[in-house]
Formats: C-alpha cells, structure tokens, sequence
C-alpha cells in the first residue's frame, strides 16, 4: 500500500533471484542506488580531474573543492597522522553524501535509511579503527579508557563508562544516520499524505510544511554525511593520537 | 475565525495521521532481515569499487592537479617578484644615469662658460692694448705737431713779416730780430689764450 509511510524503505529484487549457497544476494532496489550513487561519484569525480587547467571549470572546481573540503577536515580533527587513510575517509563522505541525496529524489531508495547498511560502515570502521590504535601503540591502546588526572575512587566507574561509551561507538554512528534518514523521510511521506487526503482546500498547510522539509532534508543530508565522516575523523584521532 | 480554521486544520490533519498509521502493518522494514546479506555484499562491493577507484586513480590525479596549481601559483609570483626587483635595479640605473648626464652637461656648461669668458678676457684684452698703443701714438704725433707746427708757425710769421716789411719799407730787415718779435707776439698769444 503506498500510502503507507513506511513503504518506501522496503526493500525488493529486482531481476532474477540470485543464490550462493543459501545466501540470497540477489540484486535489489538497494543494490540500485548503491550502484547509481558510486557511478555518480566516480563519473563526477573522474570528469573533474581529467581536466588539467590552471583555471578550474565548474566540475574541476566542485572536484577539488570537496578534495579540500575533506583534507581540511581530516587535518583539523585527526591532525597530519591521518594523511593516509584521506581516500577512504574521502570516499565514505562521498559515498554517505551521495546516498543520502539520491534519497531525497522522489520515488528514489535510501540506501543510508537502513540500519543494516549504516551499521555495517560503523563496524568497518570501529574495527578498523580499534586495528589502528593497537598497531600504532601496542597495549598502550588500553590506556584510552583510564583518562589522566581522575581520583583513584573514581577509576573504576569511569573505566566502565569508558569502555562501553567505546563499544557504543557503532552503534551511536550508525544509529544516528540511519535514524535521521528514516525519520526525515516519512515525516515528508506523512505530510505528503496530509496533502492528498486535506485535498485542494486544506492540502495547502501540509503542502507548505512538505516545501519546508524537503529543504531541512537536504540540509540533514550534507550534514548527516558530514557528521559521519568527522566522527570517523576523532575515532581515527583517537587512535593515532593517544591524548587521553 | 482565523483561529478556529487552524484549530480545525490541526484536528483534521490529527485525525489523518491516525488513520495513515492505522493503515500500517508489518513495522519497519529495515528490520526485515531477508535481504540484509544482499546489502551488505552489495554494499561491500560497490563502495569497495568506489574506494578502490577513487584511491587509485581518480584522487591522486586531483592531488595532483593541486599542487601543480599550487607550484604554478608559487613560481609565478617568484617570477614577478624577481621582474619586479630587476625593474627596480633598472629604474635604479636609469636614475643614476641621469643624474651622471645632468651633472657632467653641467660640467660642459661650467667649461664652455669659462672658456668663452677667458676668451672673452683675452680679446679685450689685446683690443683694450692695440688701442692704448694706437692712441698713446697718435696723442705722440698731436703732441710732436703741436710743437713743430709752433715753430713752423713763427718761422713763416717771421718769414712773412719780413717779406711783408720787404714790400712794404723796401728795406731789408734783420731777420732775428724780426723773429724776436714775433716770439714776443706769439708769446703773448699763448698767454692770452691760456687765459
């Protein structure tokens, strides 16, 4: 029923069923626009470093402008350490980013709304990151959960908090994304709804608060992708860096 | 009556929310676990693809883009500073040049000046001798001619009167005497005259 609100997040096959083992993967409307929004990127990207003019044309100039855009994230949050891990946090901004906006064409899917995607990115990355910090400071690592200058009564409290503000790391960064995504979007469905069944004499209100959200989404897109991949940026800072 | 179509707006749109949600059935579908295996190993690979070809291919090519930009950026303005401090020495030189001509057309000046001054000097000089000479000359002459033309003078008064007397008494007058007298006579003239 496409009335429902909630409609819109399924999730169906599209094209035949395809099986390894007893594992479905086949081919789905998510899959879709994971594909249209990596190919946006990379045909976006791609057209603007090919060419090499000292004075940028438009897609030169978008390209290297998000180049530096993300540089200057990653060297204000995560310092000069985390110069080499910039591509993937470059590509996770984009690839949030992007998804995020696709979402926001009309009958488009949302990849990042589901919890399942956003959450398989934040384990990537806590575990990534926890690989990180182990490699870069051996057990040292561990001294991330005892904050300097705490009074001994107070350690062990404040290592348990520690810890499970680490482990909830995951979970707050996917949960966060997928939450914003999801909410956005049928909060716009619902008052599109409104409009439909208010009709020509009282459609007016919702229709008013449809133009409305549909600009605080978009705003909730780019800042959504922008609060994911500096988030990536401290977890990274807290690895490489151990200030605690 | 504004008020009461808001108040009545707002009920009716309560009303619809309720019934949208009544409609629903079956919860979220992000918690449907059949396809989550599909997206992840769809997820996997299309940002895998994306980072890959990203890392690979497409963000150096910007990075480099960059810093050529950046390097360009930089070497020009060396060049202009450099253009700028060679203009600056050139200008410096031109001045100078010009002040060394202005003081040496002064000096050629100064020389020509003095050189047409002495000149000057030499010729009045030698004009101002020539005609000390011509005059001291001739005032030798008028001085020599006023002598002898006195002398002439009385020689032919004398020889005058003594003809004139010769006429005149038929007689022969001594001639000294005659010039005596007329030494006495132009003697007083001279007197005369000098009073």
């Amino acid at each position: 029923m496409a009335s429902n609100p909630m409609y819109q997040f399924n999730v169906y096959r599209i094209g035949p069923e395809i099986k390894i083992g007893s594992v479905d993967i086949s081919f789905t409307n998510a899959s879709l626009f994971m594909v249209i929004s990596s190919l946006a990127i990379l045909i976006i990207f791609n057209l603007g470093a090919k060419k090499k003019t000292l004075i940028p044309d438009k897609l030169q100039l978008l390209s290297e402008l998000s180049y530096s855009f993300v540089a200057k994230m990653i060297s204000d949050t995560a310092g000069s350490k985390a110069k080499p891990y910039f591509s993937f946090i470059f590509s996770l901004f984009m690839f949030v980013l992007f998804c995020n906006m696709f979402g926001m064409v009309p009958y488009a899917f949302t990849v990042t709304s589901h919890i399942i995607v956003t959450f398989v990115l934040a384990a990537f990355i806590f575990i990534g990151v926890t690989i990180i910090g182990f490699i870069k400071h051996g057990l040292g690592y561990l001294k991330l959960f005892v904050p300097s200058g705490v009074p001994m009564v107070l350690l062990p409290l404040i290592v348990v908090i520690e810890i499970i503000s680490y482990l909830s790391r995951p979970i707050s960064l996917s949960v966060r994304l997928f939450a914003n995504m999801m909410a956005g979007h049928t909060m716009m469905k619902v008052f599109g709804g409104f409009v439909i069944s208010l009709g020509i004499v009282g459609g007016w209100l919702p229709l008013s608060f449809s133009v409305a959200l549909t600009g605080l989404e978009i705003l909730v897109a780019f800042l959504q992708a922008y609060v994911f991949a500096i988030l990536t940026c401290i977890y990274l800072n807290d690895a490489l860096n151990l200030h605690h | 009556m504004l008020k009461k179509i808001v108040i009545l707006l707002f009920v009716t749109c309560f009303a619809c929310f309720n019934t949208v949600f009544a409609a629903e059935s079956g919860g979220m579908p992000q918690l449907n676990p059949e396809f989550w295996i599909s997206q992840i190993f769809w997820l996997i690979i299309t940002f895998g693809i994306l980072f890959i070809v990203l890392t690979k291919v497409i963000l150096p090519k910007i990075s480099d883009n960059l810093e050529t930009r950046k390097s360009q950026i930089l070497e020009n303005i060396e060049t202009a500073d450099k253009q700028k401090e060679e203009s600056q020495k050139k200008i410096d030189e031109y001045e100078k040049i010009i002040l060394d001509s202005k003081l040496k057309a002064k000096s050629y000046f100064n020389e020509a000046r003095e050189k047409i001054l002495d000149d000057i000097n030499k010729k009045r000089a030698a004009l101002e001798k020539d005609l000390d000479e011509e005059i001291s000359e001739v005032e030798k002459e008028l001085s020599d001619l006023k002598q002898k033309s006195g002398e002439k003078i009385n020689k032919i008064a004398a020889e005058t009167s003594a003809e004139l007397i010769k006429e005149l008494i038929g007689e022969e007058v001594n001639s000294s005497s005659i010039a005596a007298i007329v030494e006495d006579q132009s003697k007083i003239n001279r007197e005369r005259k000098d009073v």
